[in-house]
């Protein structure tokens, strides 16, 4: 009973739900970014790299006496860079997504490592900044101007995808490229872009995570963060709704297993728990695997006029 | 410009593809090295020197290159039968706790015995961790590209967790550490007073024996028919999804094995720090070596000198040595670039 009891406190105290959408911001936005990848028929592995340069760019851009939002901003740019390279080599070029992808990860974590320890050659503890503060809102809803900007980006990418034509032709492209070219439609610019699009906001989930969750950058701060956003898009079935839908989902697990950790008081290793994010998401991808509709072209890389 | 498939593809150029990308990704990061000030060509001839100047470099290199060898293999052979294994580094590790609770003194056996039991427990170990991801995307179709890299985290977290609960060495001074192997488990070395090990020369001897399973056995034959095309093989009467779980098993296997001989051959006991990323430097192992097992060789030289050298570098110089890991990242990227030209030429209009 007692565990039933404090398992309702928690569930009902405001300061569960503000780490709740903590937590989620970054799954939010780089579930998104990839879903967009992977909307116009592109994987793309590169998201765990793009994400820690986008968590390097922003934070150096900040402690070099930048603006928060200059920081944002340089951070969403770096991300467009890391996508377009993706981009270049995956769809004019028709390289493997999967090697291309984990390429641009190796790539942008050590870019990342290599910049921040020429800046500090020897910090050993890392320097800090003045990250975003919480907007004055009540309870739950005091949040960092980045989790808001995540939550827009749902709605927006929601819009685009679904009710413009620049959505309807991305879409086409992911699912039939053929006959997007056969409307006119220029498949391999619509590819490029969507990969820089997607690629820049995996960068700002980068970026919350040195702008808002934390102060500093960390080696290894991303930690498997962006391949638990490829299971979830699988997990949302590619659509934007359903992503913000298992991000909270499992920014729910999250926060409960760090609160449960402090109840159990040391019965379970703390590393049990620290497991629960990677086996959920081994367990999300088992659970729809069956029933997912990828993308029809989906890691298949178009040429014109070559079947 | 256009690309247009090549009819055939010369021997030469197959050669002459991953000599080409490594040049270019070592001029793309001299732009790197200049940027942070330091004169390149010093920096490059110091990254040599480091590398292969002196009977200690070359053996510190050779000693680098033997799990990299050992996963550029794992790598190549599941890629070669499209099983996309990005979980080397975890089965690593597996092969590496294996290691050192069969090899710590459980059993009492003479070093002929139980070397090769050490590094037998090591390879299953590495096998069942890619094992269940193999069966997870036979069996419900689950891409294993995210459940093997994702099994790499959990698998460091358990490492983790033993070394701080049952397997922590009462002797470590706090430390997360393993208690070593016992002496009889440990590999012997290659040459007196350095750090190489037997390890090499296993390594060594299974990509010529992969060489040969690869181009005389109907194993290696079905292997690469299944890579080529599931279906046809299938339509053929091969065993696919046998032969997909016999090539995982084979693949965790061998970089649970490159857990196992850093171990035995070279630190003794196992801690969280002990593969700084063999598993994802296979992959570009792999890649640079086009999935031939005896390129893998001369490819694991390659990044092994890279890291040993530009830990030389950084020492002399303001270079940090993170410089390797951009440097390999590069080589794999420009790698791709030049296997297309391989397989496409450029033609205008």
């Amino acid at each position: 009973m007692d565990i039933v009891a404090s398992l309702l406190d928690i569930l009902v105290s405001a300061a569960f739900w503000t780490a709740v959408l903590r937590i989620a911001t970054p799954y939010v936005l780089g579930t998104l970014g990839e879903l967009i990848c992977e909307r116009a028929g592109v994987l793309n592995l590169g998201i765990e790299g793009i994400m820690t340069l986008g968590a390097m760019a922003g934070w150096m851009t900040v402690y070099q006496g930048g603006g928060l939002w200059a920081g944002v901003l340089a951070a969403a740019a770096c991300g467009a860079l890391l996508g377009l390279l993706h981009a270049a080599l995956t769809v004019p070029l028709g390289l493997s997504q999967h090697v291309t992808g984990i390429g641009v990860t190796l790539l942008g974590t050590s870019l990342s490592y290599f910049v921040y320890r020429l800046v500090l050659p020897q910090a050993s503890t890392p320097p800090t900044i003045v990250p975003f503060q919480p907007l004055p809102l009540p309870g739950a809803l005091a949040q960092t101007p980045l989790t808001y900007v995540a939550l827009a980006m749902v709605a927006a990418i929601a819009y685009v995808l679904y009710r413009t034509p620049v959505g309807l032709a991305v879409r086409m492209v992911g699912e039939n490229p053929a006959a997007a070219e056969a409307q006119g439609l220029n498949v391999t610019a619509l590819r490029i872009g969507a990969v820089m699009a997607g690629s820049a906001l995996m960068a700002l989930a980068g970026a919350f995570l040195t702008l808002s969750a934390f102060n500093a950058f960390f080696f290894n701060m991303v930690n498997g963060r962006g391949w638990i956003c490829i299971a979830l898009v699988v997990f949302a079935s590619w659509r934007p709704g359903k992503a913000l839908v298992g991000a909270l989902l499992f920014a729910v697990f999250d926060a409960l297993q760090l609160r449960l950790q402090q109840m159990t008081g040391g019965v379970l290793p703390y590393q049990v728990f620290l497991m629960m994010p990677y086996l959920l998401s081994i367990l999300a991808l088992v659970l729809v695997a069956r029933r997912a509709s990828y993308p029809r072209a989906l890691m298949i890389p178009y040429r014109k006029g070559e079947r | 410009m256009r690309l247009e498939p090549r009819a055939d593809s010369p021997l030469a150029l197959q050669v002459f593809a991953p000599v080409g990308a490594v040049v270019a990704a070592l001029a793309l990061c001299a732009a790197l090295v200049a940027w942070t000030g330091a004169p390149v060509l010093r920096a490059y001839g110091l990254l040599i020197e480091g590398a292969l100047g002196s009977r200690f470099a070359l053996t510190e290199t050779l000693t680098r290159a033997t799990p990299l060898i050992l996963t550029g293999l794992a790598v190549a052979v599941a890629f070669r039968a499209k099983l996309w294994n990005i979980g080397a580094e975890g089965q690593l590790y597996m092969g590496a706790l294996a290691a050192v609770v069969v090899g710590g003194g459980m059993l009492d056996l003479p070093a002929w015995l139980l070397i090769p039991l050490v590094l037998l427990a090591g390879m299953a170990a590495g096998g069942v961790t890619l094992l269940g991801p193999a069966v997870l995307k036979v069996r419900f179709g689950v891409d294993e590209v995210v459940t093997t890299l994702l099994l790499n985290f959990v698998v460091l977290l358990l490492v983790s967790m033993l070394l701080e609960g049952p397997l922590k060495d009462p002797m470590g001074m706090g430390w997360p550490q393993s208690a070593p192997v016992i002496a009889a488990a440990e590999l012997p070395k290659l040459v007196a007073r350095t750090r190489l090990h037997a390890g090499l020369a296993i390594a060594l001897g299974l990509a010529v024996l992969l060489w040969l399973m690869d181009t005389r056995t109907i194993w290696g034959y079905e292997n690469r028919a299944v890579g080529a095309n599931p279906r046809a093989a299938a339509f053929a009467g091969m065993p696919v999804t046998w032969i997909m779980l016999r090539t995982a098993l084979l693949s965790g296997g061998l970089a649970g094995l490159a857990g196992a001989a850093e171990v035995c051959g070279l630190k003794g006991y196992l801690t969280l720090d002990l593969s700084p990323g063999f598993g994802y430097s296979g992959i570009v192992v792999a890649m640079l070596a086009q999935l031939h097992p005896l390129g893998v060789v001369g490819a694991a030289l390659f990044i092994a000198a890279v890291f040993v050298g530009a830990d030389a570098m950084s020492r002399a110089m303001p270079v940090p040595n993170y410089i390797a890991d951009v440097m390999v990242a590069t080589s794999l990227l420009c790698m791709l670039v030049a296997g297309l030209l391989t397989r496409y030429r450029l033609r205008r209009g």
